[in-house]
């Protein structure tokens, strides 16, 4: 489980990353997207990987870690979702209107010399 | 009382600039005041420091750094307290009638009064740290009054090379005052004045001497620091009366005063400071013959004077610290009143230039007799309070302090300097008062009013009766004042006009005659109106000040700049990428690393095959981006279906359900902005990519391998290591219940145990909606995304070709029976978000999930009908919600308040309602409500913003007038 979910974390982040080097803005926001995958499965898996164990406790009862998920990892993504959402739509329109204005894609604004 | 006597200047100041600008009169009667009543208390302090006690005044500040706001008077500090309050009253009441009508006065005075405080505070501190601030804010409210005419570009530069040069200064005088402190272990004065030998006697002793002479000897415009003080005339007169005479520069030789006991007597204090002084003592005098404006010459002549205080200072002889506390009054008094003199000829003629200037003695005797004693005092003729200072410098100018040459050639260098001073004091007033009468004068010159004078009258009568009977007169003050500097060092010393025939006389009266004959013999060539001296005009220190600032900020910055920066985006990502990658590697590297075992047990076969799909997912993804935008989305998705999955597998189904509604919502945004990005098509792929490019990929490629594989590895190592039992997340979970009452963990941290981070977030959630909404309303989308889209073309022209059908009925027909099913689904997606709003206290589920889960109800009734369809059907007022969202959860968290509680604490309590059973009615439900209500709003409102571009961009004039919005879904 562990192997197969951090390595599918480092494709993520690996892609990611590679996207966020590119020339245009349409790359850059999904590998945005992407990394952020990437970082909420990391965030998440620093909680360790339990498979079937109650994330939510009996009325009247009080949790432990043996017998329950970690949810402090838990709150923290599921913030992460959120704002990671409202990044994706803040760059998507920062890239459309960067397009209208400039009249390219290119992250700097303007083509480069001789295109990549 | 020390505390008042600082904070008044200042209080002052901050009133003064509330005065309306018509009141001039007021405004000055108010720092009159302020300057007066500072006056009278130094006054009244004398009693006590005349008997050797040191007034103190503590406040800690920052105790344990050694910073105390410590303010401490002795004699010394009492006669600079004296000097500065006395000739601050006096110019106020000379500004009172020098300032024009135009002149916005408030700002004038609050600046002088600022202005005073500080020197206040430079003289008063008596911690080396406070000391360092005050000096600092006199350098930028000096700066401010000598740009006080800002409009005057001349005024602006002038302003702007003294902050640069005294700011300079005052940096490093810093550094070195914390050296100080360092060596002495402590910042408080008396401490410092205690432990002269230990400075004197520490390695460091050089580097501390030459930090803190800097500081001083650009305060008091030495050599080669001097050229800052002559472009600072372009002030107001009042504040070089009050700056370059009593005040600012003398900061700098009040502080090597101060110093004097711990820092002189050394053979590196000897050369550094009485080389500086002694050039600057003949140089200053020399260039003041030349000068052509009045200010100009007095500037000079004050850099000069300022050169004899610094050489007697650099003596190291009890006696020669005496003459120079003493000089330094004796200066004030007579520069004071000749600047303000000056500025009264200015003031009645209208120029300060003396080609222009002769015979005012004709309109304005009095005036002339009154410049005329105060410029005599300046050259040293006997009977003036000069006279005295002057003769106890040559006296201690021949004595022989150490042997070398700078002290064998100090009595010549005096004597020529003060021929000089003869012939530029002879100069100012023959060129001014004497001669033929002023023909082209822009104003008919006459006496000033009465009370403008009254403060030179003051000062020439004070300069009379110090140099008459100077032991009845300022004596006591200048042996408390010597006493508290020189302690048990103070040597005896006489007062007296008459010492006999001596050296020292014999001396003045070779200046004496030949500053006189100089000026006859000069006179030629003074008249022929050159401005500047012979030679030295040539070697302007601004202009070499202003070649090194533009050196400094201009042309290196901008070639660092050209080379450490750049405007392009990439390279700055491939750097904070591969920064992140060394940190992280960093700490690997020196701690050592241990491979953590790999598990191959244990794995699920389906597990494997999910993230087979999610890694060719996010590869693809990577792969396609550029090309194929669509199919870089679908893929997209999988990845992130994948990723959603992964939570519901490992026991996260808050995180599962978020994600997949953020999923459906993130897709949709994007698919309406795919409309309005340039057309790409692939070219076959060829071989003649160039080299360049290939090796950016191949490197971009290692780079982001590198950095996946790290984080891989870091994540699987973390994973393999079992879990500590107590962390946070057992206080969490063992609360969640009886303090949050909700069994459901994570949604009772995110609305009551971290509330507050919550809030914090929806309100960027908020600021971005925002933002977008903002962007969009100026958006102009590029002319090749307006044309219109090529399924339309298709529709339009099947519309066309079959008469029965009318424009747009394809359209219409699109997608028919979906749309129909997405109305209809309305009201159960809202029933959805009903649902997980209500269970998320106990359940997965909750505000986020709710929220975003509405918005999706929304969005899909814009897909099945249009924009106009659905706006004429349903009001959305995403900004309402939006801000109803933010009250209510605001409102919940100062709720608490109420009842006595810290912001956000929740009370939870279940209440039974008929047919839905027991509901969770915490009071952090209502926190919820707001968190929906905000997401909603946030969400609907980008989603809107983004769709309604195809409906702005159809409703200009030459577009056709109906189109259906789904387009921007495509």
């Amino acid at each position: 489980m562990e192997l197969i979910l951090s390595a599918g974390i480092g494709a993520l982040a690996a892609s990611g990353i590679y996207l966020l080097l590119r020339p245009r803005t349409y790359q850059v926001v999904i590998g945005l997207s992407l990394l952020s995958y990437a970082v909420n499965l990391f965030i998440f898996s620093m909680g360790r990987l339990r498979v079937n164990a109650p994330p939510v406790l009996e009325p009247g009862g009080v949790g432990d870690l043996l017998r329950y998920t970690d949810p402090v990892p838990q709150a923290l993504v599921l913030t992460a979702i959120v704002i990671g959402f409202a990044m994706t739509a803040l760059f998507l329109v920062v890239l459309l209107v960067s397009r209208g204005f400039t009249g390219t894609d290119h992250v700097d604004g303007r083509e480069p010399p001789r295109g990549d | 009382m020390l505390s008042v006597f600082i904070l008044a200047p200042f209080g002052g100041s901050l009133i003064a600039i509330f005065f309306p600008s018509d009141q001039r009169g007021a405004t000055a009667w108010f720092a009159g005041a302020i300057a007066l009543i500072c006056f009278l208390v130094t006054a009244g302090l004398y009693p006590f420091v005349a008997t050797g006690g040191v007034l103190r005044y503590q406040l800690d500040w920052i105790p344990e750094l050694g910073l105390n706001f410590t303010l401490r008077m002795d004699g010394f500090a009492w006669l600079f307290s004296a000097l500065i309050t006395a000739i601050g009253f006096l110019v106020v009441l000379y500004a009172r009638y020098y300032m024009a009508e135009e002149d916005p006065v408030p700002r004038f005075f609050a600046l002088f009064l600022a202005f005073m405080g500080s020197m206040l505070g430079v003289v008063l501190s008596g911690n080396l740290i406070l000391l360092a601030v005050f000096w600092e804010l006199t350098s930028i409210v000096s700066f401010l009054l000598i740009g006080y005419w800002h409009h005057n570009a001349h005024a602006r530069d002038g302003a702007r090379i003294a902050l640069t040069m005294t700011g300079m200064g005052g940096l490093a005088m810093f550094v070195g005052l914390l050296l100080i402190g360092r060596v002495v272990g402590s910042y408080d004065l008396d401490a410092v004045l205690a432990s002269g030998d230990a400075i004197r006697n520490d390695p460091l002793y050089n580097a501390i001497l030459v930090l803190v002479l800097l500081g001083a000897l650009t305060k008091s415009a030495q050599f080669p620091f001097h050229f800052w003080l002559p472009h600072a005339m372009a002030a107001p007169t009042p504040v070089s009366a009050y700056l370059h005479s009593a005040t600012m520069v003398k900061a700098g030789v009040f502080l090597l005063a101060r110093l004097w006991p711990v820092m002189a007597g050394t053979e590196a204090w000897f050369w550094i400071v009485g080389l500086a002084g002694l050039t600057t003592l003949l140089l200053g005098a020399y260039f003041a013959i030349f000068q052509q404006d009045l200010k100009g010459l007095l500037a000079y002549s004050t850099i000069s004077h300022l050169g004899l205080i610094t050489v007697l200072l650099s003596l190291g002889s009890p006696l020669a610290a005496v003459a120079a506390v003493f000089h330094i009054v004796n200066h004030a008094t007579f520069k004071a009143s000749l600047f303000m003199a000056a500025g009264i000829i200015d003031h009645e003629t209208g120029t300060r230039d003396m080609r222009r200037l002769s015979g005012l003695f004709h309109y304005m005797p009095i005036t002339a007799t009154l410049a005329m004693v105060a410029s005599a005092a300046m050259a040293g003729v006997p009977l003036l309070n000069g006279f005295l200072s002057k003769e106890m410098f040559f006296a201690e100018a021949i004595e022989t302090h150490l042997v070398n040459a700078l002290d064998t050639a100090t009595p010549y260098v005096a004597t020529i300097a003060s021929m000089f001073a003869v012939t530029y004091s002879l100069r100012f007033i023959h060129s001014v008062f004497y001669g033929p009468l002023p023909s082209d004068l822009p104003k008919k010159p006459h006496e000033p009013p009465r009370w403008m004078r009254a403060p030179v009258d003051f000062l020439v009568l004070a300069c009379l009766v110090v140099g008459t009977i100077p032991a009845q007169t300022i004596g006591p003050f200048l042996h408390t004042a010597v006493v508290s500097i020189l302690r048990e060092e103070t040597p005896r010393y006489s007062l007296a006009v008459w010492h006999g025939w001596n050296i020292p006389l014999i001396m003045s009266f070779v200046a004496l005659s030949g500053g006189v004959g100089l000026y006859f013999l000069m006179r030629s060539y003074l008249r022929t109106g050159v401005e500047g001296p012979p030679i030295f005009r040539l070697l302007e220190g601004q202009r070499i000040f202003e070649r090194v600032l533009v050196t400094l900020s201009w042309k290196w910055a901008r070639s660092l700049e050209q080379s450490l920066g750049t405007r392009h985006l990439q390279p700055q990502m491939r750097l904070l990428v591969f920064l992140a990658l060394a940190a992280g590697a960093l700490p690997l590297a020196i701690g050592g690393f241990r491979l953590p075992p790999l598990l191959l047990r244990g794995i699920d076969p389906a597990f494997a095959l999910l993230w087979g799909i999610g890694i060719a997912c996010a590869v693809g993804s990577a792969f396609l981006a550029k090309f194929h935008r669509l199919a870089a989305l679908v893929l997209l998705g999988g990845a992130g279906l994948v990723t959603c999955l992964t939570f519901v597998w490992l026991s996260a189904p808050d995180l599962a359900v978020t994600q997949l509604l953020v999923e459906i919502v993130t897709t949709v945004l994007i698919l309406l902005g795919l409309r309005w990005l340039p057309k790409r098509i692939e070219e076959p792929e060829t071989a003649d990519i160039p080299l360049k490019v290939r090796f950016r990929r191949l490197r971009d490629f290692l780079l982001a391998t590198m950095a996946g594989g790290g984080v891989a590895l870091v994540a699987y190592t973390v994973m393999t290591r079992p879990l500590t039992p107590e962390t946070i997340a057992s206080y969490f979970l063992g609360r969640a219940y009886h303090q949050g009452g909700g069994t459901n963990v994570v949604n009772v941290i995110l609305v009551d145990f971290r509330g507050f981070d919550t809030l914090g977030e929806i309100a960027v959630l908020c600021i971005v909606a925002l933002t977008v909404f903002a962007l969009l309303l100026r958006f102009r989308p590029h002319p090749d995304s307006l044309e219109t889209p090529e399924q339309q073309k298709v529709q339009k022209a099947y519309d066309d070709d079959h008469p029965e059908r009318v424009e747009g009925d394809s359209v219409a027909e699109y997608l028919h029976i979906p749309s129909v099913i997405m109305r209809w689904m309305f009201p159960v997606t809202g029933m959805l978000a009903a649902y997980l709003f209500l269970r998320g206290h106990d359940l997965p589920g909750g505000g986020f999930a709710a929220g975003i889960a509405m918005s999706i109800g929304f969005i899909l009734q814009y897909m099945s009908g249009g924009t106009r369809w659905v706006e004429e059907r349903l009001r959305i007022h995403p900004l309402r919600w939006m801000s109803i969202g933010l009250l209510v959860a605001l409102a919940t968290g100062v709720g608490s308040w109420l009842f006595g509680y810290p912001f956000l604490t929740s009370r939870s309590e279940y209440a039974s309602l008929p047919i839905i059973g027991k509901v969770p009615l915490a009071s952090a439900i209502l926190f919820d409500l707001g968190v929906f209500s905000l997401v909603l709003g946030a969400t609907v409102l980008l989603l809107i913003a983004l769709a309604h571009q195809s409906v702005r961009r159809a409703s200009r004039p030459h577009m056709r007038a109906a189109r259906p919005e789904r387009e921007a879904a495509q």
